[in-house]
């Protein structure tokens, strides 16, 4: 809501400054957006007639016009089409000088003097129009400073209102507001009822009372629409940001500003019979104001006449019915249209209106009458006409009801965390509007005014009252609540210490976007297909990801377009799929590596990160964690198809670790050997809570031994067989060799281990070593055919 | 024995000479090993009557004294410098750099995250998480926000359906948490947030924390210090706050808070909002099926973006999604 403070200084005028009003409105709750004077800074224009005018010998779109500046007569040179004698318009004078410093100087155009220049509103900074001069009313004062003329000496306020207070969405209220705070009774222009003098009335039904529960038409005959707009209503419409067309439209909107009410007028003679209000039927159509053709749907309210739709109600007429120049009778209509009914109506039709705005928001259902009497009045004083009587149609059954409320001075207090004495409250309410209805043993009975739809509960009057006493002069306590005691699961780690982890081993992390792009998704989780947003911002963004992988690797393209060798990221975060009915949203930890294990350094070369870098950094997380996690090598579309682990806790799968696809790093235009790991953070996050052994003070025995195994055996199956033959007494077992070579015979691979036993209780002997040692020689040698290496 | 007053003599002549541990242990042997020269000297004692043997075997003892602790000193003396030499061939220069990682770092908006959560668990609040994928009633209707509601239009929502969306705040997991507990609650609830909404300042997903207290007995005026204490912890500044009047559906009543950021040119604060808050609407209560005349509570929401833009000075909101490693290392 915009609007000009000289204008609400009209209905209430406080002894504060404009900041100082600014201020106070916004900590009232109406906050202020922000201002700007209503023209340009300009000094030395004043109000000019223009005497003659003769066309200029040497230039044809120029004009030679002698101008009166009020005390003397001066020739000024002019372009503009509209410059013609008899005109009053801003003259800035020799000297002047207008908004962007620009001084006025005598000159020479096309050989003729000039002294002067005759303004545009555009030139003094009132409005972007440049369709020729400002034209003033003939009757203004040649001579005086235009400033003054039009009280220029004025800003332009813009309210940010909240969507409840409808209420401020007018002089009248905004005025209130101030009064309340100032203690001040705004002055409100007198409204007299307008008296009938001729006995024609339109004929008004209304088919949906639920949608339209009041609707007031009467009929001005034999209007001159030729008649300018006055000056002081133009100027008051622009300082509010809406554009005079003509004054019958010029007054529905000058009332609809200062009181709050939209209003639309007809010209009457386009109306067939009668008007109807009705929901719209199946495919009608109507071609609005604005020009555009809408096919309207059965849940719009319309205004219709016996044949056609002439308006979608609340939200804009139609074109055909609107009034022109040529209209000489109007059909004035003033309604309360619900605000259910409406809300998203405008929306859907690709609007947005000022009535639209506020009658979803909740216009006061008793407005009508008094706006319609008062919108006649003006209309009578600018076009004539001759006034019929009001027609209302309403249906108290669908008409909001007025409603009270009890306010409970013991809720207040505790709400607000303080007791304001009883007259502070009732005065308060008072000027508010809030009456009180009835004094209770512990409070009050509010009557609630029709304006402020937004009051329904107890609570809404507690917040009046603490927004006028001022939210800053409440107390600050501290909450007493005692805190009760959380149980501390200590088996389960925070997510923040695996982010440390991992920050610790070099890796960043990063935080990408949740909806991603398909094709990329498609790439790196071929076997899934994301979930997709009705209404994407755009389609690389346009479905939910389900894995973390895929904004990962877009970041790493990011990076890698910008020389970055050696990238290391770790993300958390959900993932979401499809699951029949089900979206199933799983938290996951994911991370991407490429480049040099090390920062380029000059000690430990530049190895690539490979395979078991990433590895032993998880294993360093799982025992982090308490959790033991098996490697299995296994398949993914998008992985290495031999360099691919599927990560196993007790069995259940948990995540993968693998080297991005050469293939599907090309499609991706990534570079380097890329790492890769996912894994479902909640099967991870739970360990376990230590539980002391007792140290065993018996020494510990160490047999080392030394095997060839074939292409198909993997570390997992002999580690698997030689604990199963290793007895319960062994402690570790550890890889020390692995090697490869052609002297192994194809696909061999020598591995050499050591194991280690030792018992709680004793010094285990030589020969139960010896035999247990020997027990997995012959396992391995039987189970997974491997020869001992000599 | 005027001989071995001599022998002592060369003896410490030549320790005084030695040049190495060697040469050192070659004169021990010399003098005062089994056949060493002062050794000898013993043998002579036979010759003597009994009254003199004493008196020079004494004499002999005190020599090979005198020797030994010559060998003794010059040992150690010898050691120090081949130590000290032995050091000095080790030095290194120690103004390379480490070997090893560099560290990474986490996010800027974790890092703003975990200070906020920091605050709230000392102040007794749990930490909550909820769906991103949220329907339409926990999002909306149980925060009294039905569908004709015009603050809908304030939130640009991201739907799958007519009934499942985007979150478009954190606030459904206040609704989530008192759905499935009972009051009393202290609880904050950080996460991911979305609005279909990009340009410079907006992105389409961003962070909130959103916190809630209940409890038989709380006011507008503890939710003033709870807000107040916390910026101050944040910003590590005795800031000024500011409550002002304004609107949301699931509050009532409500307010935007303001800190004190700088000055205007003619002198005055510099306003900046910060976060919003409120007292619970009672008809939040009633969806989640808690007695308002029993309990009351106040919500609090923040934008975490904005305030570790503010904190960092970081000045464009969309870097935090780029993850430029540029940018991301500025916060390790």
């Amino acid at each position: 809501m915009k609007f000009s403070e000289q204008w609400l200084r009209e209905w209430v005028n406080p002894e504060i400054n404009s900041q100082q009003l600014m201020d106070q409105i916004t900590m009232a709750g109406l906050e202020v957006d922000g201002f700007e004077p209503v023209a340009g800074k300009f000094d030395g224009v004043v109000v000019g007639e223009v005497q003659s005018v003769e066309p200029h010998p040497d230039a044809d779109k120029l004009r030679v016009c002698q101008v009166n500046d009020g005390t003397q007569v001066v020739q000024v040179v002019c372009g503009a089409p509209n410059v013609r004698q008899g005109l009053k318009v801003p003259f800035a004078v020799v000297g002047a000088v207008l908004p962007g410093d620009f001084k006025i100087r005598k000159a020479k155009l096309r050989g003729q003097p000039s002294e002067g220049m005759l303004c545009s509103e555009s030139e003094l900074g009132l409005s972007e129009s440049h369709e020729g001069l400002m034209e003033l009313p003939s009757d203004a004062p040649v001579g005086a400073s235009l400033s003054d003329y039009l009280k220029l000496n004025d800003v332009a306020i813009d309210v940010d209102l909240t969507p409840n207070r409808s209420d401020c969405l007018s002089i009248k209220g905004i005025a209130r507001e101030v009064g309340v705070l100032n203690s001040l009774v705004p002055e409100a222009p007198q409204i007299e009822p307008v008296e009938a003098v001729h006995s024609e009335v339109p004929d008004i039904r209304v088919d949906a009372p639920e949608g339209c529960p009041r609707y007031l038409g009467r009929i001005l005959r034999n209007v001159n629409l030729q008649a300018e707009t006055p000056l002081w209503m133009q100027e008051k419409l622009r300082r509010s940001g809406v554009r005079s067309i003509d004054a019958a439209v010029d007054v529905t909107n000058f009332v609809m500003l200062e009181q709050g009410q939209p209003m639309h007028a007809f010209d009457r003679d386009e109306i067939s019979k009668g008007i109807v209000v009705r929901m719209a039927r199946p495919a009608e159509k109507l071609v609005l104001l604005d020009g555009q053709e809408v096919e309207l749907t059965e849940q719009t309210l319309v205004i219709a006449d016996h044949e056609k739709p002439i308006a979608i109600a609340g939200v804009m007429g139609g074109e055909h019915s609107g009034v022109s120049a040529k209209t000489r009778d109007l059909v004035l209509e003033a309604a309360y249209f619900d605000p259910i009914t409406l809300a998203g109506k405008a929306r859907h039709y690709g609007l947005h209106t000022d009535a639209s705005h506020r009658f979803e928001r909740g216009v006061d259902y008793e407005l009508a009458r008094d706006t319609m009497e008062r919108a006649t009045q003006l209309l009578m004083e600018i076009v004539g006409g001759e006034p019929g009587e009001i027609v209302e149609v309403s249906s108290a059954k669908h008409l909001p009801k007025a409603h009270s409320i009890d306010l409970r001075s013991k809720r207040l207090a505790d709400v607000l965390g303080l007791e304001i004495d009883r007259t502070t409250v009732e005065e308060i309410l008072t000027r508010l509007g809030l009456r009180v209805e009835k004094l209770l043993k512990d409070g009050w009975r509010i009557l609630v005014p029709s304006f402020r739809p937004d009051i329904s509960i107890e609570e809404d009057l507690i917040e009046e009252v603490g927004r006028i006493y001022g939210y800053n002069n409440l107390p600050v306590t501290e909450p007493t609540g005692s805190l009760g005691l959380r149980v501390n699961d200590e088996a389960t780690r925070p997510v923040s210490a695996i982010q440390s982890y991992f920050v610790s081993h070099g890796y960043q992390e990063a935080i990408t976007y949740s909806f991603v792009d398909p094709k990329v998704q498609a790439q790196v989780d071929p076997e899934h297909e994301g979930i997709a947003l009705a209404n994407p911002i755009s389609s690389d963004l346009s479905v939910m990801r389900t894995t973390l992988w895929s904004g990962l690797l877009k970041t790493v393209a990011h990076n890698q377009n910008r020389q970055q060798p050696r990238i290391r990221l770790f993300e958390t975060g959900l993932r979401f799929l499809q699951d029949g009915q089900r979206i199933d949203q799983q938290p996951m930890l994911a991370g991407v590596v490429v480049g040099p294990q090390y920062p380029e350094n000059w000690v430990n070369g530049r190895r690539t990160t490979d395979f078991f870098d990433v590895k032993g950094e998880l294993e360093g997380l799982f025992s982090l964690l308490g959790i033991e996690i098996g490697f299995v090598g296994s398949r993914h579309p998008a992985l290495h198809p031999g360099q691919t682990a599927e990560l196993l806790r007790d069995g259940e799968h948990v995540g993968w670790l693998g080297t991005l696809h050469p293939q599907v790093q090309k499609n991706l235009e990534l570079n380097g050997t890329i790492l890769m790991f996912e894994l479902s953070l909640n099967s991870i996050i739970t360990g376990y809570v230590p539980n002391f052994k007792e140290i065993s003070k018996f020494p510990e025995v160490r047999r080392d031994l030394a095997i060839i195994i074939g292409g198909d055996v993997s570390f997992a199956d002999v580690e698997r067989v030689a604990r199963k033959h290793a007895g319960e007494r062994l402690t570790a077992l550890r890889a020390f060799d692995v090697y490869e070579g052609e002297s192994l015979g194809e696909g061999n691979r020598s591995l050499a281990l050591s194991l280690f036993w030792q018992h709680p209780e004793r010094t285990l002997n030589e020969d139960e070593v010896h035999s247990l040692f020997n027990g997995v020689i012959d396992a391995l040698k039987e189970e997974l055919g491997a020869t001992l290496r000599s | 024995m005027e001989n071995l007053e001599q022998l002592v003599q060369d003896g410490l002549t030549a320790v005084e000479k030695a040049d190495s541990l060697q040469a050192l242990d070659q004169i021990r042997v010399e003098y005062l090993g089994k056949k060493g020269a002062i050794t000898q000297q013993a043998k002579t004692l036979g010759k003597l009557s009994a009254e003199e043997r004493p008196a020079a075997g004494q004499k002999i003892n005190e020599a090979k004294g005198q020797v030994e602790q010559a060998i003794n000193a010059k040992r150690s003396n010898l050691e120090r410098v081949a130590i000290e030499q032995k050091l000095a061939g080790e030095s290194i220069d120690v103004s390379l750099p480490g070997r090893g990682q560099d560290l990474g770092g986490l996010h800027p908006v974790t890092r703003t995250l975990q200070r906020i959560e920091e605050f709230f668990s000392r102040a007794g609040y749990t930490v909550e998480q909820g769906p991103e994928i949220e329907d339409d009633y926990h999002n909306f209707e149980a925060l009294n926000i039905p569908g004709h509601h015009p603050a809908r239009a304030m939130h640009d929502t991201f739907y799958f359906n007519p009934g499942t969306l985007l979150r478009t705040h954190t606030s459904p997991v206040q609704i989530r948490t008192m759905e499935a507990g009972k009051p009393p609650f202290r609880m904050i609830c950080p996460g991911r947030v979305y609005r279909c909404d990009s340009d410079m300042t907006h992105t389409p997903m961003f962070h909130q924390v959103e916190g809630l207290l209940v409890e038989k007995n709380v006011s507008f005026a503890d939710l003033k210090s709870t807000v107040e204490e916390f910026l101050r912890v944040f910003f590590e500044r005795d800031l000024q706050v500011r409550f002002r009047p304004s609107y949301f559906p699931f509050t009532e009543p409500s307010a935007e808070v303001d800190i004190e950021w700088g000055r205007e040119a003619d002198g005055s604060i510099k306003w900046l909002e910060i976060m919003g808050c409120g007292m619970v609407h009672p008809k939040v209560f009633g969806y989640c099926g808690i007695d308002a005349e029993e309990y009351r509570g106040f919500a609090f929401g923040m934008g975490v973006e904005r305030l570790a833009m503010l904190r960092y000075g970081v000045n464009d909101l969309r870097m935090f999604f780029e993850n430029d490693l540029r940018f991301l290392r500025q916060f390790r």
